[in-house]
């Protein structure tokens, strides 16, 4: 713990996770507005959320968290409620009861979409929702980090260093050929790697996919499992899939993987772990 | 050809390289973009300024010098007509801005031009004065409905400057409010149009009653000078016409600049993918109240140039029919474009001129017909049709 409350707290990881239970920061620590403070090594905390539409339990008291820097896969059976939870954690969905937590300060069931947006979260929809009637470097410089208030944005001109990053993005989603073209005339998997583009412009502490995969080819896939890889360090990941083949990819060997089933965490453990637990191959897997 | 080559590099980029947050793959690539796009192509300037040099140098030209035996003479009629198209113009311009570009279907314009018009109307009455059949220092129909002081609200429209900045203020006012409402509450789509189409409906039944202060069903008319000058004199008239169509280039500029900001393809991302945007951090409410109050606060500038030219305001003006044509301009003109509005502005009210003057009892049904043809056969309108030429002149 640090005791001199005029230094601000560095990352204590050895520090036992039990403490950032409560979601506010301990007595003493300096806290700053709107950053994410992840000293427990913690960035995203799930405890009981549940949620229920005319009485079906979405979400049934669903307790999960991402390490900082991790990639996290999930997988489940369809209606495990594994949208919903993003729906949740991206403030779409409001809770019926539970907390959620990005980093140990941030109260996410507080906040509307573009303020959590805004706090470090990026999320990419199953379906590739990009900016169509705009040409692939606009779609990349509206998701750039700024001052996203309309006056900034009446004012805003894309100087040196943004135009640096735009190109610095189109280069590691390689649509530099295309950054003049429309959104919409790109193809699927272009436009599925655009809108990874996008949310890196953001630079968020957390990255939400929702089943990046779908709809892609084999090459796409394991192209896309690469470029994640590849982002690996740079930020936490959260990936909801369903494709094992990719699973595999994305989590290798020790990366954990979490099983959840009718809006609850059936298990977790590595994906070997997972595919030899009873429960799973009953609920999931199949025998 | 594209996908080729790029999947190549990602196999030769994902595996080797360490994880270096991108920079491993620079490679020299530049987009090489200005800081803030061109306001206008270098023909298109041209083409403005050689535009308002005619019009700035030809109007005065032919209404004050020429005779009117000459066949070049423009007639009070005519210049009035066009004077009357331009502020349709500017009102189309104000509806694409919110409809075009941020996919907000107003049906609700035409109280906003109509406001802008009470507003210039109320200073119009006032400097009636003595000369009124009355010859009173209230406005004729206050006197008729027996009435001894101006209410509240009449306070200080004897200014022209108090009563421009109403021009500005009340419909921005107005829109902000609704706006704030309508877009906090998210309600879209239909809903929004049907909102804004019984808000002008609304008003209307308002504008009606005589207790309401703004001379009933009757509305304003007879009036007789503004400023010093007399307002049926050909030299007024000429004036009027210069500041509408000065009005009418600034507003284009004006809205030229903000759909080419960044706020512009913001509000273009409102209207593609409100949702998108959302979880991009951007907070529409903010973007839509501005471009729907910069929206209002046009229309009425628009109405407040209309009034003195045509000569008369009253409540017809905020009837729902008014909102639909006009975006049957824009519709007609082609929306998302800024010069297609203006175009279709001109274009349907020159056939409802024609139509009206030839076949009275066609028009209706001409514009109904255009309703019907123009999303079914022109869906970007007659910009869309310019546009495709363009393009397969570019690639013969």
């Amino acid at each position: 713990m640090n005791e001199n409350p005029m230094v601000p707290d560095l990352a204590l990881p050895e520090e036992p996770a039990e403490r950032s239970l409560s979601g506010v920061a301990d007595f003493g620590r300096v806290v700053t507005p709107g950053e994410i403070d992840v000293s427990h090594g913690t960035i995203l905390y799930l405890e009981d959320v549940t949620v229920s539409f005319d009485g079906f339990r979405a979400l049934n008291a669903l307790t999960l968290s991402i390490d900082v820097g991790e990639l996290r896969c999930i997988i489940g059976p369809n209606g495990a409620g594994k949208t919903t939870m993003m729906d949740v954690i991206t403030g779409k969905t409001e809770p019926d009861s539970g907390k959620v937590f990005l980093g140990q300060t941030i109260d996410l069931t507080r906040m509307n979409e573009p303020s959590i947006a805004r706090a470090g979260i990026g999320r990419k929809f199953q379906k590739p929702t990009v900016f169509e009637q705009h040409p692939v470097w606009e779609n990349l410089e509206l998701a750039m980090k700024a001052d996203k208030g309309w006056w900034a944005s009446l004012r805003a001109r894309l100087d040196r260093q943004a135009q640096a990053r735009i190109e610095e993005t189109l280069e590691l989603i390689h649509l530099e050929s295309e950054a003049r073209r429309l959104a919409g005339e790109l193809s699927h998997g272009q436009k599925q790697r655009l809108e990874i583009g996008m949310l890196l412009m953001q630079q968020p502490a957390l990255l939400l996919l929702d089943e990046p995969a779908a709809g892609m080819t084999d090459d796409e896939t394991m192209q896309l499992a690469e470029l994640l890889n590849h982002l690996r360090g740079t930020c936490s990941m959260m990936v909801v899939e369903h494709d094992m083949e990719f699973v595999a990819a994305l989590s290798g060997e020790a990366g954990k993987v979490t099983v959840m089933a009718e809006g609850r965490v059936l298990a977790h453990g590595t994906l070997d772990e997972v595919k030899r637990d009873e429960t799973v191959i009953e609920s999931y897997l199949g025998r | 050809m594209t996908s080729a080559t790029s999947s190549a590099s990602v196999t030769t980029s994902g595996s080797g390289t360490p994880p270096d947050t991108g920079r491993a793959t620079q490679s020299g690539f530049a987009l090489g973009l200005p800081p803030r796009p061109a306001l206008l192509t270098r023909p298109a300037w041209i083409a403005l300024i050689a535009l308002i040099i005619a019009i700035g140098l030809g109007v005065p030209l032919s209404a004050l010098v020429l005779p009117e035996t000459s066949a070049f003479h423009l007639s009070a009629y005519m210049m009035t007509l066009t004077g009357k198209f331009m502020c349709y113009a500017i009102a189309a311009l104000a509806l694409d801005l919110v409809w075009g570009y941020c996919g907000i279907l107003s049906l609700g314009h035409a109280l906003f031009f109509a406001l802008g018009g009470y507003a210039i109307g109320m200073y119009l009455m006032r400097s009636i004065g003595h000369q009124g059949v009355y010859q009173s220092d209230l406005p004729d129909f206050m006197v008729f409905l027996n009435w001894h002081a101006l209410p509240w609200y009449w306070e200080g429209t004897q200014h022209l400057w108090y009563a421009l900045v109403l021009v500005v203020m009340v419909p921005a006012v107005i829109a902000w409010v609704f706006g704030f409402f309508t877009f906090r509450s998210r309600v879209k789509g239909v809903y929004l149009s049907i909102i804004t189409q019984a808000m002008t409906f609304a008003a209307m039944l308002l504008f009606y009653r005589n207790e309401t202060g703004f001379g009933g069903n009757n509305g304003f008319t007879d009036f007789k000078t503004i400023g010093s000058f007399p307002i049926t004199h050909p030299g007024t008239r000429t004036a009027l016409f210069l500041i509408t169509f000065a009005v009418l280039v600034l507003a284009f500029l004006g809205a030229r600049a903000i759909v080419t900001s960044k706020l512009g393809r913001v509000v273009t991302g409102v209207r593609d993918g409100e949702t998108r945007l959302m979880f991009l951090g951007y907070s529409p409410l903010g973007y839509k109240l501005f471009i729907w109050t910069v929206s209002a606060i046009l229309c009425g500038i628009a109405g407040a140039l209309y009034v003195p030219q045509v000569g008369i305001i009253n409540p017809g003006e905020m009837s729902p029919g008014n909102s639909i044509e006009m975006a049957i301009w824009v519709a007609v003109g082609g929306r998302g474009t800024l010069i297609g509005p203006i175009i279709g502005a001109f274009a349907v009210n020159g056939a409802k001129s024609f139509f009206t003057a030839n076949f009275p009892e066609y028009w209706l049904f001409f514009l109904g017909l255009i309703f019907v043809l123009v999303p079914l056969l022109l869906p970007h309108g007659i910009m869309g049709l310019v546009e495709l030429a363009m393009r397969r002149r570019k690639r013969s």
